[in-house]
């Protein structure tokens, strides 16, 4: 068994608006799959579909085999990294208490060994260990952004699912990033769905891309198939946009 | 000065005034804060109660205190209980809406990554909405404590005891100074709850990084 995500026929809506349409899609595990498509075209439902946040009219989502709407959803999330645009930290929470966040839920943990992991997470997204004891409006954005890394990090998934997580950063601070993530992604060959507007960071960090239009998956490749075979003028103009660096 | 001369000649008949209002106001601040904090997270979670609950709160603020006092005596009699139960009362508005207002304005986007992330009902309220919610809970608790410790004036009135014998006796007496000097004890009590609770809600919100 070596998928990781399996998404059959699902299908979801909110209201009336129908957003996602009979879409299936298997991730091995180790993938990193990046999605990309214009405003509104199902990749964020297709993304909270995995963890549960949104829930298919139709199909069925499975995660490492086991069907989400037969188990223990609160369980399965654990096992499952979630990092947003903006981070989205816990206000109330200082750095070291939003990394420790999701490991402390299930067990509370002491003093010490919530030192230790923040200190172990803040040293693989680089920043320094001094920052544990900041709350996030005391950080800049890259810091946000890397702290929420580590966040959905820290309880070690098995799948990290990320929702253009670099978009509110500055170009700098996105390549940084960019980078770290793949260094991550190659050293720990945790599975990645990520979310992006961007073709050049698609192309960067993506073993294989997803290109949404519709509420479907328009085209999926490697970069490489991609920029070999577009499908139709929308792939062309999507991708269009990128030069050989 | 005359106010400060009777302080100092009947210095204690207006201490056991003063602790007897601070008994009873203390007492209503815990009853209709518990009773306030539950049915606001009640009600903030049941969001279809929400206009009901706050409707019934509402229309029991706009019965004149006396009244609520009158009607209350049937049943409870006079004396601290009934005081009690009517600031009790009183008070929820406040407390309630703060609590559900606080609660459900926390940022809906937090809510969903705490819950992307694996947490359940429990602690999404305890670890997250509570503690997000609270600088606005805290001020609907200062609201209630000093309105409580005003209208605790009143209580005099139906037999109970504090701050509130003082005006009762002076208007009785025609001795202005009398009543002068009970009204500013009670409201130098609400001005200095006030104050406290105001550093607490200054603490809180410092403690908790959103300021």
């Amino acid at each position: 068994m070596n998928k990781a995500i399996e998404i059959r026929d699902c299908s979801a809506a909110y209201g009336d608006n129908e957003v996602l349409r009979h879409v299936s899609l298997a991730v091995e595990k180790g993938e990193f799959i990046v999605m990309i498509g214009s405003s509104g075209c199902g990749k964020t439902t297709l993304l909270k579909m995995i963890n549960g946040l949104v829930v298919p009219t139709t199909g069925e989502v499975l995660v490492n085999g086991e069907r989400l709407a037969d188990g223990n959803l609160v369980a399965m999330r654990r096992r499952i990294g979630y990092a947003v645009q903006g981070a989205k930290l816990f206000p109330h929470m200082t750095v070291e208490d939003n990394i420790c966040y999701v490991p402390n839920l299930e067990k509370k943990m002491s003093r010490a060994e919530k030192k230790a992991l923040s200190e172990k997470m803040l040293q693989m997204v680089e920043l320094p260990s001094e920052l544990a004891g900041r709350f996030p409006r005391q950080l800049s954005g890259g810091q946000k952004q890397r702290v929420g890394i580590a966040r959905a990090m820290a309880s070690e998934p098995d799948i990290l699912l990320m929702d253009e997580p670099f978009g509110a950063v500055d170009e700098i601070t996105r390549r940084t990033l960019q980078e770290e993530l793949s260094v991550l992604h190659d050293r720990t060959g945790i599975t990645v769905v990520f979310i992006t507007h961007d073709i050049g960071e698609a192309f960067r960090l993506g073993s294989r891309i997803l290109i949404m239009k519709d509420g479907g998956i328009w085209q999926e490749g490697t970069k490489e198939e991609l920029l070999r075979a577009p499908k139709d003028a929308f792939v062309e103009r999507l991708i269009g946009g990128w030069h050989t660096e | 000065m005359q106010i400060i001369q009777i302080l100092l000649d009947r210095r204690e008949f207006f201490l056991t005034c003063l602790l007897e209002h601070i008994r009873i106001s203390l007492t209503a601040v815990v009853c209709a804060g518990v009773l306030g904090i539950v049915t606001g997270i009640f009600i903030s979670r049941h969001k279809k109660t929400a206009g009901v609950v706050l409707g019934i709160v509402n229309v029991i603020y706009t019965i004149p205190s006396i009244s609520l006092l009158g009607f209350l005596i049937p049943f409870t009699g006079i004396g601290n209980k009934t005081a009690v139960i009517a600031l009790t009362v009183y008070g929820l508005l406040p407390i309630v809406r703060n609590t559900y207002t606080g609660l459900v304005n926390v940022d809906a986007s937090i809510l969903e990554v705490a819950q992307g992330l694996g947490t359940d009902g429990v602690q999404l309220m305890y670890k997250i909405k509570f503690p997000l919610a609270l600088p606005v809970i805290i001020s609907g608790f200062r609201n209630m404590t000093v309105m409580i410790i005003a209208m605790g004036g009143i209580a005099s009135f139906i037999g109970a005891g504090g701050l509130g014998a003082a005006i009762y006796r002076g208007i009785t007496t025609y001795n202005m100074t009398l009543t002068a000097a009970g009204s500013v004890l009670i409201a130098l009590l609400a001005l200095g709850s006030d104050w406290l609770l105001a550093r607490a809600e200054k603490a809180v919100s410092r403690r908790y990084g959103i300021e």
